[in-house]
């Protein structure tokens, strides 16, 4: 499956991608309104690591044997049978976080904005490439076969 | 802290009702404009720091931020303008010499929009370049004075030895911008956009790095006063050899590559100590006449076995025509000419402003003196220092040119705003810089499909403008200043520019 994968050496660390994310999961998925009306704000759904120099923007990996899913004990995390893609049903999620505990890359968030959810990239569904990678000025950011 | 006299440049505007408060201007900005306060959850602007390079700007989601220049007026006094008054602030608070990057910004004639193309009406028919086969490639070296040619069983044989020759297919080089001055990433992707093109970039004074070996067969090397990086290998690798006497932009001085920025990449690229100074002197210690030159010419063409083309690259100056002349005579293949609006990373600013002639005016009194002594063919000239566009590349071919070189373009091709702050090391764009966290701002692979693509679009306008001239190799165009009209110049400029006025025919 196509994944998301980071060039790190062309992270410039200037959070676009972040900003993106936010935008393209919010109500009216327009970027003055998502951040200056739509309160509680939704999350971004990826997390920019950055010490020093080294940045790099780090999404869900969509792992092929996912802990998430197993550990879920209501069955909200569960596999996108067309994309692949590792999905939260935000509807079954009772906020345990076990997810969040066995990620072995920190990926997962906590929503709590209303009902305590688990919130993660969904690799924008409606999107013929996600709008992180979309919109990286530096092409840090591929979509791309593993 | 004494208060500093001298006001912003650039003014910082920010539409509150667009800007989100994300912090990416915070993030992208180097000379630390903008800043987050986290008490009022708002970023606010420093325009005393802002240098107007627009990175901000550009990178704004939201499209918030306007720079404008700063609206102080100062009382209007022709004789004392705005930047005379700041630099006497500027040099009265630093004791120091004005440095400045890039080329002169100063409002002298550019002679390439006074001179118009011809273009063939009825008697000569025009060339459409979509239908029919147009010939940019060129021939970089020494011609013969002659061709013998000899019959072997009926057919023609060569027997004169051709002198080695660059071959360009767009006779646009990239000049000489050395790793120390520009990022590793952009020297990555001259080289790559070099070869994809078919032609040439220039390593200028400061070495190959090892990794652009590879690209070596499409790298001019240079050797130049401070002879960093010079070693058989270097010189070995690469596809020609440029001796750099002198500078555009700084005639008659150094270089000067502070320690900040020789890391140990750099150290090692031009086998000097790590942080130590790379200071090039202003004149080659073992050149002091055409003699002493013609020595190290002949040095080089015994170090590279006479298979590479030798250039030798001078600043266009008063006395251009005859030191080229010199030039040749010394064995020289090659001449780079480099006009005074020419770029550089850092030169002082009174003489990166008053040294020097237009290139313009140097090139056709090179190509005319050179013709006038019979020497033109024993060298090929190139032209830089103030090419903008693919019209100004026919202009200096019609002028007499071989091909040009272009180094400010190219920079703004892979995002110069032309801020003029190389010599800060604090480049937003990734460019002139040696900060890691800056240099990661060019992906090589975006920077080079930009210079690809820009001389791909002026070669299809080359061909265009050659067309409608009738013309389809760019060979029978060079030094033909017929087809060259002078607008708006007087007796003496077009005399000396070999070119008839606007209006009179042939």
């Amino acid at each position: 499956m196509k994944k998301i994968y980071v060039k790190e050496e062309y992270c410039m660390g200037c959070r676009l991608c972040e900003i993106h994310c936010l935008v393209a999961h919010s109500k009216s998925k327009k970027i003055i309104k998502a951040y200056k009306e739509e309160f509680p704000r939704v999350l971004p759904r990826l997390i920019v690591e950055e010490k020093g120099p080294i940045s790099f923007a780090l999404q869900c990996r969509h792992c092929e044997e996912a802990p998430c899913i197993e550990a879920c004990l209501t069955g909200a995390m569960g596999r996108d049978k067309k994309s692949g893609a590792v999905t939260c049903d935000e509807d079954r999620c009772v906020g345990c976080w076990m997810c969040i505990m066995v990620c072995p890359f920190g990926v997962i968030l906590r929503d709590e904005r209303e009902k305590k959810v688990a919130t993660k990239c969904d690799l924008c569904p409606d999107e013929d490439i996600p709008v992180c990678v979309a919109k990286c000025p530096n092409e840090a950011l591929v979509y791309e076969e593993e | 802290m004494r208060m500093s006299l001298l006001a912003p440049e650039f003014r910082v505007i920010r539409d509150e009702e667009k800007c989100i408060q994300c912090e990416v201007c915070v993030r992208q900005c180097a000379f630390e404009v903008h800043s987050y306060d986290l008490e009022e959850g708002k970023v606010a602007s420093d325009d005393s720091r802002c240098v107007g390079c627009h990175r901000c700007a550009t990178l704004c989601p939201t499209q918030a931020l306007t720079i404008i220049r700063y609206p102080q007026e100062f009382r209007r006094n022709a004789n004392w303008p705005e930047q005379v008054i700041k630099d006497i602030f500027k040099q009265s608070e630093t004791g120091g010499v004005l440095l400045s990057g890039m080329g002169s910004d100063k409002d002298y004639p550019i002679y390439w929009d006074h001179l118009l193309l011809d273009a063939s009406q009825v008697t000569n028919p025009s060339i459409d370049p979509l239908r029919e086969p147009m010939e940019l490639r060129t021939f970089l070296g020494r011609k013969p004075d002659r061709l013998k040619i000899e019959t072997k069983k009926g057919k023609p044989r060569l027997k004169t030895e051709i002198a080695p020759q660059l071959k360009v297919e767009v006779p646009i080089l990239f000049s000489a911008m050395s790793y120390g001055a520009i990022s590793y990433n952009v020297s990555l992707a001259l080289a790559q956009a070099a070869r994809t093109m078919n032609t040439f970039c220039n390593t200028g004074e400061g070495g190959l790095h090892r990794d652009l070996y590879r690209f070596g067969g499409n790298t001019i090397v240079q050797v130049a006063s401070g002879r960093f990086g010079v070693h058989p290998d270097y010189l070995n690798a690469a596809a020609a050899i440029e001796i750099k006497i002198g500078q555009g932009a700084k005639p008659g001085i150094g270089g000067h590559l502070p320690g900040e920025k020789v890391s140990q990449s750099i150290s090692e690229t031009r086998m000097i100590p790590e942080g130590t100074d790379a200071l090039s002197p202003a004149p080659h210690h073992d050149i002091y006449s055409i003699e002493d030159l013609s020595q190290l010419i002949y040095a080089l063409k015994e170090a590279t076995c006479y298979k590479k083309p030798i250039m030798v690259k001078i600043a266009a100056v008063h006395n251009s025509s005859a030191i080229a002349s010199g030039m040749v005579r010394a064995g020289a293949d090659i001449i780079a000419l480099d006009g005074f609006r020419g770029g550089t990373g850092a030169a002082p600013t009174r003489i990166r402003d008053n040294v020097g002639i237009p290139i313009e005016l140097a090139l056709a009194a090179v190509d005319s003196r050179l013709r006038a002594e019979g020497i033109r063919n024993q060298a090929s000239i190139i032209a830089g220092g103030g090419i903008r566009n693919s019209s100004d590349v026919v202009k200096a071919i019609a002028l007499g040119a071989d091909a040009v070189y272009i180094g400010t373009a190219a920079l703004i091709a892979v995002g110069c705003h032309m801020c003029q702050k190389c010599y800060t090391g604090k480049c937003n764009w990734g460019i002139a810089t040696q900060d890691p966290y800056l240099v990661k701002r060019i992906n090589p692979d975006i920077a080079t499909e930009r210079l690809v693509n820009l001389l791909r679009a002026w070669s299809l306008e080359i061909k265009e403008m050659l067309g409608g001239m009738g013309i389809n190799a760019i060979e029978s165009l060079r030094g033909n200043r017929l087809r060259l009209r002078g607008i708006d110049l007087t007796e003496t400029e077009l005399k000396l520019l070999e070119v008839k006025p606007a209006g009179e025919s042939l």
